[in-house]
């Protein structure tokens, strides 16, 4: 499973690199939340995956044992990571947005040389 | 407790100050009461930390590896205090008077955001926690630098927005790896167990990971292209604003981490980092040199002079690390000055173009003797605070035996004394080349005056300005007192 989900995290990371390479407004945002995405994933993964178990300390279980409950840390970095990442790409959209009107194009290399 | 106060005081200004209804004398009244409010808690944790030795605060009283943690040592109480006295500078500059859309938009409570993003980030003890207030940091900047929403500003703040979420998605992957090796994320923990739970391998590869991520904000060769291509663009307090504050957080996180995680001076990280801030230097004043708009070069003054505060770290000694602090705190105090300074201009002849600008001698003698002092600071000339925090990291170079380090520094003193002379040359000696437009008033004046004035006051208090900075060096280089503080020895 770990494998797995690393190689969904490395080809989320490339795509999102490879789409921010094209040089379009549009691809640019999705490339970046796919950055993003990727991130996400991989903290979750390098923490280690743990199945069926609930982030919780019943007590029952002995607290030592590895895999006797899901560890709660990463979990709430991922939380806190979507929602930071959630905003910022509303904002960057908005960005884009004013900046396709502004410019008139969505050809990044036009915007960034138009400028100076 | 004190050690929320830099924290809370701007987050409750800023409620309050979106809070109330437009009315601009209140608001920049009250932008400014908490700015003020900053500073005079800031200053009582530095008290307090050169007493009590370093201060620490479990929020809600979680124990230390489990909760968040603030901490407060030398380092971090000075940065600070800085952050205090930059914001109290730039506010009272809008009594100067801002542009009403901007203002009523919400200009204040946007930098008292900004301001709660940098103090947060300088007191946090857990990294995680370091990175959202980073988020914070950004958010605010970014909405800062397009209020206008001019072209250039919206060009501007695209590459500065992507640039930073690269950086930021960068800086996520490293902690997350950071905390799969390691399991906690509480700084002074990670400093005890990363050594016994790491590999060569990974800490060669996060160590690098984390270099690039607080490399592009803290705008170290290669990755510095962002800055001169969006700093000039926001107004010039906005611009003071982030050349005093936001690369120096980078700088200063860089440091905290390295200090405390990565601790193997000889491993590949640090010589890559020497390499860097030397090419950072280098590349920095070629292109100040280059430049014709002040701000542009002032931008690129910033990226040059980022490189002295980074070598103190490269080459690991206390010297060295203390006299990049020193750097550090007198580049906080000169680049803001000046981009304020910038803003002067602008609002007497409407534009920041060199060509355009001259017989400020003529037209305000008293403003001209008064900016000689940030210009030649950051020029370095005896006996100014620039001059001697060039001398600290030569002397530092030399102890160190790199030879190479002592020589481009001296080589960009030179430099950064050729861009500045041109500029103080272009803009106060030479004949004007048209009449001044709008007259200088005493309340534009007066937060450069206060500034310049602390570049003299840091100048004469060199000495124990250095010491602290000395003290601070110590305890970044040998942490276990900081690891004993924060876990309470167990």
């Amino acid at each position: 499973m770990e494998i797995l989900l690393a190689l969904v995290s490395g080809t989320l990371y490339a795509t999102g690199i490879y789409l921010m390479l094209k040089r379009r407004l549009a691809q640019l945002i999705v490339g970046l939340s796919m950055l993003a995405n990727a991130s996400n994933l991989l903290i979750f993964t390098s923490a280690g995956l743990t199945r069926e178990r609930a982030p919780i300390l019943t007590g029952a279980e002995a607290v030592d044992g590895m895999g006797a409950y899901a560890d709660p840390v990463p979990q709430s970095l991922v939380l806190t990571a979507i929602v930071i990442g959630f905003g910022v790409l509303a904002f960057s959209l908005v960005l884009a947005h004013r900046v396709h009107l502004s410019a008139g194009t969505d050809d990044v290399e036009a915007i960034t040389t138009g400028e100076t | 407790m004190p050690l929320v106060l830099p924290i809370v005081v701007p987050f409750a200004t800023a409620i309050l100050l979106k809070a109330l209804p437009y009315r601009p004398t209140l608001l920049r009244t009250i932008a400014f009461t908490g700015s003020l409010g900053i500073l005079a808690s800031a200053i009582a944790i530095l008290v307090r930390v050169q007493t009590d030795g370093i201060q620490v605060l479990q929020i809600a009283g979680w124990p230390a590896p489990f909760g968040i943690t603030l901490v407060a040592d030398p380092f971090s109480a000075m940065l600070v205090v800085m952050v205090g006295i930059l914001a109290t500078a730039v506010t009272a500059q809008s009594f100067a008077g801002v542009d009403p859309r901007r203002e009523a938009l919400g200009y204040h409570p946007l930098v008292h955001v900004l301001l709660m993003g940098v103090s947060g980030a300088f007191l946090t003890g857990d990294i995680f926690n370091l990175y959202v207030w980073f988020e914070v940091m950004l958010i605010a900047s970014f909405v800062l630098m397009v209020l206008h929403r001019t072209r250039e500003q919206l060009h501007a703040a695209y590459v500065y927005v992507t640039i930073n979420l690269i950086a930021s998605a960068v800086l996520l992957t490293a902690i997350g790896l950071l905390y799969g090796q390691a399991g906690t994320l509480n700084l002074a923990d990670l400093a005890r167990v990363w050594p016994e739970r790491s590999t060569p391998l990974l800490d060669n590869a996060l160590s690098v990971l984390f270099l690039t991520a607080f490399g592009i904000k803290a705008a170290l060769f290669p990755l510095f292209f962002w800055l001169p291509a969006s700093y000039p663009a926001p107004p010039p307090a906005v611009g003071a604003l982030f050349a005093g504050l936001l690369t120096k957080v980078g700088v200063y996180a860089m440091i905290r981490l390295f200090s405390l995680v990565f601790r193997n001076p000889d491993a590949m990280v640090y010589t890559i980092l020497l390499v860097l801030s030397i090419a950072t230097m280098l590349v920095g004043l070629a292109g100040a040199i280059a430049q014709r708009n002040l701000r542009r070069v002032l931008s690129f003054n910033l990226v040059g002079h980022i490189g002295f505060t980074t070598v103190g770290l490269a080459l690991w000694t206390p010297l060295a690390l203390a006299a990049s602090i020193f750097y550090l705190l007198h580049h906080m105090l000169v680049i803001t000055t000046l981009f304020l300074v910038s803003g002067l201009f602008l609002r007497q002849r409407r534009t920041g173009n060199l060509d355009e600008l001259g017989g400020l001698w003529r037209s305000n003698p008293a403003v001209a003797a008064i900016i000689i002092i940030p210009i030649f600071s950051l020029a370095g000339t005896p006996p100014l605070s620039g001059f001697l925090a060039k001398l600290a990291i030569v002397i530092a170079a030399f102890q160190a035996r790199s030879f190479v380090l002592v020589a481009v520094s001296l080589l960009i003193g030179l430099l950064t004394l050729l861009s500045m002379a041109r500029v103080w040359q272009q803009v106060v000696w030479r004949p004007a080349p048209a009449p001044a437009g709008q007259p200088l008033r005493r309340v534009d004046v007066a937060p450069v005056a206060g500034l310049a004035a602390l570049i003299v006051g840091m100048t004469i208090a060199a000495g124990p300005v250095f010491n602290v900075s000395l003290q601070a060096a110590e305890l970044l280089l040998h942490p276990a007192s900081y690891v004993e503080a924060v876990l309470g020895g167990n």
